[in-house]
């Protein structure tokens, strides 16, 4: 009976996915929907959603998506690609938030020979030296220089500190390009102070810096951790400034950090859904948002998982295929697509050129301050 | 480093280690009458948390309230835990409770996922606890002082009913040896039950408290305080209840004076922390209070 019904259950199996193979072209979502990094990735997932939606089929067939949870793990990353081109044989995959789960991610996909277009990793080594791993952001060397002129020119602040996650691929970058930009600008870097992810605490770190009394303090992290820090060093009575980068951009923000988010500042994607001068896919995206997910404000997260969408979906019209190694070679040859977060094109090293924003909370509330270059 | 400073990491640093001194405990006291390591009890921290966090955020309960059912639901779970997957297992070997224990621990985080979904959440802190205040040059929030102050009251508490009542003299002789305790007509199980109780709400109380100082809560927020409180029981002498609030203390102290003096190594805090705690369980392997078998429990 149990090896009846085993049978039985294999040829579902493999009835259902010959049945797949035929009649779509799957494409596979690898994010963090729980942990650590959750509001990111939920809301990566919902930009994609968003764009499949609109383009819900590409050479006549439709696309399916296979999400996967990563759990904000590097090891589930690696494993979570693996499955998609393993069991799912997914022509394309979109992924992740979090740059270090998109360089365990990438690599695999390098192996499996099936190209990825990470949404919002924006360390260099994401896609270095990488022939399948493209991304929809811009990069860290922009943010770290971007940050370290607004916080040097714009508003006068000559003492900084750093206060970095170092197991954080993201963090550890990024605090790495601030602080040589600020050096090279005239600024001088009063303390460098580490944490680990996980971490819950951040009294004793955030007590040593307040010591050093610098101006501002860059605070590379993601968001639900970066809210912590914010309500512990107010509790502590800093009075100093506080600079994220783009992973600090969540409509959750003030929930979570309450008042003492109030005059954080951040670098980002120039995409705000209050935003002025909109380009034509930022608006029909924030339009086709509100209708879709009511009483929800979208963020460059959204903006960059649907933008993510959109390239692979361009990419395969003009392969033609739904092949990964085609798929590949259109993306590598991406020209001028319009897209939320700007035009992408990829150069050498597979980045688009993005323009930098500034971003802070006044009023408890998300500003978009401007565009900069650094 | 000026005294001000110091004095600002000192409270910082009572803070960490009360909380980890509280959850330790009840690894000390299930330990110490079963030898068990229950794994699982960092998972009923989280579930405090998460109760409190229903209660007092989601249907604006009371904080009074929001409390006492987070430790009554916590409390019933951990007396759930010792039902279901412990008791049966009292006479297998020592590894298949444990092993049993390390799956319920897994079982609350992942059901704890659906149910709660793997979204942090925040929990908003009542404003009366967080009104900073200067006490000679340190800055404070009366949480900050609040933390210490309730986990050194119940650690008073539980050593007076572990040392001066009944229930607490049936729990030392059952962590001697069970089986002449169950023929002095000692309701074995019961006891137990009660150990794993008081376990349970200690750790609730804890993961409120961790809640409101670290103000959000995520299903695997009990995994890293645990394992950490765990740690510091070990180190403390496993089954000695000063023992667990001793060696909780030493590693909120470790961890953030290491911060204090070193703070280029900053990055490093747990290594420091974990070389020094391996030293002197080197040098004393039985942990700072652990003292033969006297102090069992």
């Amino acid at each position: 009976m149990r090896k009846l019904s085993l049978a039985v259950l294999i040829c579902l199996f493999v009835s259902g996915a010959a049945f797949a193979a035929d009649d779509a072209i799957k494409i596979g979502f690898y994010n963090c929907l729980t942990g650590q990094n959750a509001f990111g990735g939920q809301l990566e997932l919902e930009g994609v959603q968003l764009a499949m939606e609109e383009f819900p089929e590409a050479l006549g067939k439709k696309i399916e998506l296979v999400v996967v949870d990563n759990k904000s793990d590097k090891v589930e990353a690696a494993n979570a690609v693996t499955r998609l081109i393993e069991r799912d044989k997914v022509s394309a995959i979109i992924g992740t938030y979090a740059s270090g789960l998109a360089i365990a991610g990438g690599e695999v996909a390098e192996v499996g020979r099936v190209p990825v277009v990470a949404t919002s990793a924006t360390n260099p080594l994401v896609t270095q030296g990488k022939k399948y791993t493209f991304r929809a952001c811009f990069i860290d060397p922009l943010q770290g220089a971007g940050a370290a002129a607004y916080a040097y020119k714009e508003l006068g602040f000559k003492k900084a500190a750093t206060l970095v996650d170092v197991a954080s691929d993201y963090g550890v970058g990024l605090a790495n390009f601030f602080k040589q930009s600020f050096i090279a600008l005239g600024g001088e870097i009063v303390s460098e102070v580490r944490y680990q992810s996980g971490d819950q605490d951040f009294t004793a770190q955030l007590t040593e810096i307040i010591s050093k009394q610098p101006d501002i303090v860059l605070l590379p992290a993601y968001f639900a951790e970066g809210a912590i820090v914010l309500k512990q060093a107010k509790e502590l009575g800093a009075a100093f400034r506080f600079m994220g980068g783009d992973a600090m951009d969540n409509p959750e923000m003030a929930t979570l950090g309450g008042d003492a988010i109030e005059g954080f500042l951040f670098t980002g994607f120039a995409y705000a859904p209050d935003m002025p001068n909109m380009n034509a896919v930022a608006k029909k995206f924030t339009e086709n948002w509100y209708k879709k997910y009511p009483g929800k404000d979208p963020n460059a997260n959204a903006a960059l998982g649907y933008d993510a969408y959109l390239l692979i979906i361009n990419a395969i019209k003009r392969a033609g295929s739904a092949e990964p190694e085609k798929i590949r070679d259109a993306l590598e040859q991406t020209k001028d697509l319009l897209t939320v977060t700007g035009t992408t094109t990829f150069d050498a090293d597979h980045n688009p050129q993005k323009d930098l924003g500034i971003l802070g909370i006044r009023n408890g509330k998300k500003e978009f301050i401007g565009t900069i270059v650094p | 480093m000026n005294l001000n400073l110091f004095m600002q990491h000192f409270i910082n640093a009572l803070g960490l280690g009360s909380l980890y001194g509280l959850i330790a405990i009840g690894y000390t006291m299930v330990y110490g009458i079963l030898r068990l390591i229950n794994f699982a009890h960092g998972d009923i921290f989280m579930l405090g948390a998460y109760f409190v966090f229903f209660a007092t955020i989601q249907y604006k309960l009371p904080w009074a309230l929001g409390l006492a059912i987070a430790v009554v639901g916590a409390t019933l779970c951990g007396l759930l835990v010792d039902r279901i997957a412990y008791r049966p297992l009292r006479d297998a070997p020592r590894i298949s409770a444990l092993i049993s224990a390390i799956g319920v621990s897994f079982f609350i985080e992942n059901i704890s996922i659906v149910i709660f979904s793997g979204m942090p959440r925040p929990v908003v802190q009542p404003p009366s606890l967080m009104q900073a205040f200067s006490l000679g040059g340190v800055r404070l929030v009366p949480l900050a002082l609040m933390v210490p102050a309730i986990s050194f009251v119940l650690v008073a508490a539980l050593l007076w009913m572990v040392y001066r009542t009944k229930p607490g003299l049936a729990m030392r002789s059952i962590s001697y040896d069970i089986e002449t305790t169950r023929l002095m007509g000692v309701s074995v199980d019961r006891i137990i039950a009660l150990t794993f109780a008081i376990g349970s709400a200690l750790a609730a109380v804890a993961g409120i408290m961790w809640a409101l100082r670290y103000p959000r809560v995520e299903p695997l927020m009990g995994i890293m305080p645990g394992f950490k409180a765990f740690i510091a029981a070990v180190f403390g002498g496993i089954g000695s209840i000063p023992g667990a609030m001793l060696g909780g203390l030493s590693l909120g102290f470790v961890e953030i004076m290491s911060v204090a003096f070193f703070p280029n190594l900053s990055g490093f805090k747990d290594a420091f922390a974990f070389i020094l705690l391996i030293a002197i369980l080197l040098i004393k392997p039985t942990g700072l209070m652990g003292e033969k078998l006297e102090d069992k429990i």
